[in-house]
């Protein structure tokens, strides 16, 4: 290919593109930027517009009155309606799912970083028979469907007097989140330099001692991360309090927005709705956008590894 | 070193390996067992049955209607998605207009526009079904009260309500929540692609559409295919699930026009009391979820040999 115009550096907005095999390619070229950038933008707004109006609406909605949310459904509200909130808070039993969530969610993300770090830390670490299988034994639960363990499980939970409770819950939880968090954790202890760990033996520390006082702080990073992806999937939970925690009175949030949604549904109650959804909305979002980067880096590192 | 080797990684196997085993392991191996018995889950009796469950299974029309459904979304749902998000995640960074020193540049705003695109993501999937249950509303709904906003009150779906249309709007959820994802994994992908590359192109007459097939998403190809399988589990399990769950009439409905393999897996179980038979359709959904995984696996191998 011939190439007729190159100039040594691109300058601002001439393209360093001309060739012989197109003809007066030049212009077209120059005007492509222009065209495109105003196509992109168009095309990038319309999807934020998309995502963030759905939200946007919901916030609005849980301060209007049920009249106008249904009659004039894009009209700002007349008065900010915190009853809304109050009667979602305490009359719909918010509360009680927030509290009933952060237990859970709490105890099982301890557990899953615990439990999770010590099984990674052996298995990246340690060389012995079997090795390679429990390592694959564990990642392999990432891509079974989880619901076909859950028949047997619910009955499993059933026999050891586990169904139903709090703590039943919570072990269940870490065990599910153990795949990721080996997988993730086994490949970031494998980064870290073995020279630290091997200066700690010889001064004398066991093994345990080891662990705890120079490679867990070793691997705050990738316990970040991995503590960000598990918070989400916990916090966010459906399937599992579905099967396996139906009282009542330990409900957790999902479960209980859409107990919510249901009996809103019959009172036609949607502001309280809305006002719930957006109180189960609002801290997640708030926290994205406070830890923004780690939450991206958290999130997309198991897919990019 | 050894002095006590062993004894630490028995120590600190033991813990996480015994909680998985008795939730993970365990479930797993007796539901491939309960597969062939007629266990109700109701009372502790139950006999083998041999194959019947099998058999019964592809004699079950509402189970390849499921089936058909769930294929539908493995198919579509990683290829709109992955699709948009591409498209998209080419456009903040490659689809800017051009300034001084740079070849390539990504629009203005780039940053912003990745935030919001995030939202979805930290979301529970309940809580965005919830509010798009009732946006797809028919009477009072956000797009059928638009619709009549806008003079077009003559339409006016039922969406959710319509056999034909309840499938899409939840295929439509399921894309707008986990396209932000990708978007930003993408974009973290093409930043690394170095930007000579594009230079190097564009030198030789290439346009930003051959730029793209040529140079984008073939150095972008493994995170696109680790997409696609996320995806894929996505569309099999829980989110699907959660989404159909929450959202249709039913649920499953109008007249099994929605429901998917792990939403019949759990009526069949929970509701309708036929545990034995459940873990029959579950084992059909985990040889439906390994053969997508075997299928991208040996495509992607393919594709990457051509490179």
């Amino acid at each position: 290919m011939k190439t007729t115009d190159t100039p040594p550096a691109p300058a601002a907005d001439r393209v360093p593109v001309s060739t012989v095999t197109v003809p007066g390619g030049k212009k077209e070229k120059s005007s492509e930027g222009s065209v495109l950038n105003v196509f992109s933008h168009g095309v990038l707004i319309i999807w934020a517009i998309l995502v963030v109006l759905p939200l946007l609406w919901a916030v609005m909605a849980s301060f209007k009155t049920d009249d106008s949310i249904l009659s004039t459904p894009w009209s700002l509200p007349d008065k900010l309606h915190f009853e809304n909130w109050s009667r979602a808070w305490s009359q719909a039993h918010m509360s009680d799912y927030f509290f009933n969530t952060i237990v859970v969610v709490g105890g099982s993300l301890i557990g899953t970083l615990l439990l999770g770090s010590m099984a990674a830390y052996v298995l990246a670490r340690f060389d012995f028979p079997g090795n390679r299988f429990l390592y694959f034994l564990f990642i392999g639960g990432m891509s079974f469907p989880i619901i076909l363990a859950l028949v047997p499980l619910f009955f499993v939970m059933n026999n050891m007097g586990l169904l139903n409770t709090v703590h039943g819950l919570i072990l269940v939880y870490i065990a599910y989140s153990l795949p990721f968090t080996v997988f993730f954790l086994t490949s970031f202890f494998r980064t870290l330099p073995t020279s630290v760990a091997e200066a700690a033996m010889l001064d004398g520390a066991s093994h345990t001692r080891t662990f705890f006082q120079v490679m867990l702080p070793m691997a705050k990073p990738g316990l970040i991360s991995v503590g960000i992806f598990n918070f989400l999937g916990q916090w966010n939970q459906y399937m599992l309090p579905t099967v396996l925690n139906t009282e009542p009175d330990h409900r957790v949030l999902s479960q209980g927005l859409v107990e919510l949604a249901t009996s809103q549904g019959y009172k036609g109650d949607w502001s309280g709705l809305f006002a719930g959804l957006v109180m189960a909305m609002l801290p997640v979002l708030a926290a994205y956008i406070i830890f923004q980067r780690q939450v991206v880096a958290g999130l997309t590192a198991g897919a990019v590894k | 070193m050894q002095h006590g080797k062993y004894r630490f990684i028995v120590g600190f196997l033991a813990a996480p390996l015994a909680l998985y085993a008795v939730f993970v392991i365990w479930p797993f191996i007796q539901s491939i067992y309960y597969s062939f018995t007629d266990w109700t889950g109701l009372s502790p009796d139950f006999k083998m049955v041999g194959f019947d469950n099998y058999t019964r299974m592809l004699k079950d029309d509402i189970f390849w209607k499921s089936l058909q459904h769930s294929v539908l979304l493995v198919l579509l749902l990683p290829l709109v998605t992955l699709g948009l998000a591409l498209f998209f995640a080419f456009m903040l960074n490659v689809g800017g207009r051009r300034r001084k020193n740079a070849t390539v540049a990504g629009v203005r705003g780039s940053g912003f526009y990745k935030i919001a695109y995030f939202f979805p993501q930290v979301l529970s999937i309940v809580i965005v079904a919830l509010l798009f249950q009732f946006a797809f509303n028919p009477s009072d709904g956000m797009l059928n009260s638009t619709l009549k906003g806008i003079g077009l009150g003559s339409i006016q779906p039922d969406w959710l309500g319509d056999p034909s249309l309840a499938l899409i709007c939840v295929m439509s959820v399921l894309i707008w929540s986990t396209v932000g994802f990708f978007v930003v994994l993408f974009s973290a992908g093409m930043a690394s692609i170095p930007k000579d590359f594009y230079e190097a192109a564009l030198l030789d007459g290439a346009n930003r559409i051959t730029t793209f097939f040529r140079i984008t998403l073939p150095l972008l190809w493994d995170t696109v295919q680790s997409g696609w399988v996320y995806m894929g589990i996505l569309a099999l399990g829980v989110e699907a699930f959660t989404a159909v769950q929450v959202m249709t009439v039913g649920p499953g409905g109008p007249d099994y026009s929605t429901t998917v393999l792990p939403l019949y897996v759990y009526q069949t179980a929970f509701r309708d009391g036929q545990a034995g038979y459940a873990t029959t359709i579950g084992v059909g959904l985990l040889i439906v979820t390994m053969a997508f995984a075997a299928i991208v696996m040996r495509l992607g191998r393919r594709e990457r040999l051509e490179f």
